[in-house]
């Protein structure tokens, strides 16, 4: 059994016992099943895919870390949608503002570095919710 | 009788005052439950952070990272967070004397918050910089100042950074509490989180994806950013509650007057009636 939990600053999203889990890892995507090496890498905002008694729970995850030892995977991230709670108007307008903020070339760069981010998890939102439709 | 008048005038000035305190309590009160939640809220990432943290400060070695190197500690940086406003009770009493266990010389100080800013200055203490403070702050603003600390302690001008704040225990109790972040070598376990939990270091050393560097270069400026954000809320429920219960025992404190006021102004009124009836019956009397 591995124990997956997804906490954000916000909440808590996810912990439940599950049979394996897919990560949008910096390296590409990454299988986790249980008894896997104590592995410590960073989450990039993408698709997360929870396997669970057969069925896929599919979660747009943004930037992050994942800490996996032999029976648990701790992913902290600061942003965890589950596909079925994606606002995907909402996602595309944050799309939208975000493309014409960075056109407009005025912001810093901390200012630069936050609406980018912001941009890839919004990205990382609609992504997750197209798959299916 | 002009004492019948002094305490009717007493009688509604006290009213008054109870009725702002009591209207502060109110607003006190909703702030506290949306700062308590925002804090709650945050706790079980900054436990699962917290415990990422200890485990990996103890799988690598310390030289791995700046961050994490322990050295001498000659100055200290405390990064006191305080409130901008009073009325909040004994809350930034019991901080500022924390404060004073510091050494004066060998340590610099960093306030956020009104209150503290203005106690440093008095007592003459080094303040390298200060920090205003909104009702809702946001991780962005925090940054800022978790990001001063950092550079504080990169460059070598500080050998140790102190976090010194309010910790909400529950309403009715806010301990002030200081806890060392940097060398994160130094970190607690249990940390910002209140809760301790036994923690399980992997006994097969713990793998880095990419690298060690480069995880280690992105979690650890992490998890200070989010340790000062989370003192911050922390901070902001400490503060709303302590001023909740301050206007509480404010409200009470004048209901409690009111009422004594109010028998000494009856008083006064029947002694003065019966002094009238005794003259007027004197003067029949004596007319009679």
């Amino acid at each position: 059994m591995l124990h997956l939990e997804i906490v954000t600053p916000e909440q808590k999203t996810y912990s439940d016992d599950v049979d394996s889990v897919v990560i949008p890892g910096v390296e590409g995507e990454l299988g986790v099943l249980p008894q896997h090496v104590p592995l410590m890498t960073q989450l990039l905002p993408g698709e997360l895919r929870v396997i669970k008694g057969g069925e896929e729970l599919r979660l747009a995850v943004g930037e992050g870390f994942v800490e996996i030892t032999a029976e648990k995977v701790a992913v902290l991230t600061d942003m965890a949608v589950k596909e079925s709670d994606i606002d995907e108007s909402a996602a595309e307008a944050a799309i939208r503002r975000a493309e014409e903020a960075m056109k407009d070339n005025k912001l810093g760069d901390e200012e630069y570095a936050t609406v980018k981010a912001s941009l890839q998890k919004s990205l990382a939102l609609v992504r997750v919710k197209r798959r299916r439709s | 009788m002009a004492n019948l008048r002094d305490i009717r005038r007493r009688i509604k000035s006290v009213k008054n005052t109870a009725q702002i305190t009591k209207a502060m309590q109110m607003v006190a009160a909703s702030k506290m439950r949306k700062a308590q939640q925002a804090a709650i809220n945050g706790r079980d990432y900054a436990i699962l952070m917290n415990r990422v943290i200890v485990s990996l400060r103890d799988a690598v070695d310390q030289t791995t990272h700046p961050l994490l190197a322990r050295r001498e500690v000659k100055h200290e940086l405390v990064l006191l967070f305080s409130t901008d406003k009073g009325l909040c009770g004994g809350l930034n009493t019991n901080l500022f004397r924390e404060v004073m266990a510091f050494p004066a010389e060998t340590t610099s100080f960093v306030s956020v918050g009104r209150k503290g800013t203005q106690f440093l200055a008095r007592m003459k203490r080094k303040m390298i910089a200060d920090f205003p403070l909104r009702d809702h702050p946001t991780f962005l603003e925090t940054k800022a100042i978790s990001k001063f600390c950092i550079e504080k302690f990169l460059d070598g001008s500080v050998d140790k950074v102190t976090v010194l704040f309010p910790m909400f225990v529950n309403t009715l109790s806010q301990v002030p509490k200081a806890m060392p972040i940097l060398p994160l070598t130094s970190v607690e376990e249990g940390g910002i989180a209140v809760q301790q939990e036994q923690i399980k270091v992997p006994e097969a050393g713990l793998l880095f994806e990419p690298g060690a560097e480069s995880v280690l270069n992105a979690i650890l400026p992490a998890y200070i950013h989010f340790s000062v954000y989370q003192t911050l809320l922390g901070t902001r429920a400490s503060e709303q509650s302590a001023r909740m219960v301050a206007m509480k025992s404010a409200t009470d404190n004048a209901k409690n007057l009111v009422k004594d006021l109010t028998l000494e102004y009856n008083k006064a009124r029947q002694a003065s009636i019966t002094n009238e009836i005794l003259e007027i019956s004197t003067a029949q009397l004596a007319l009679g």
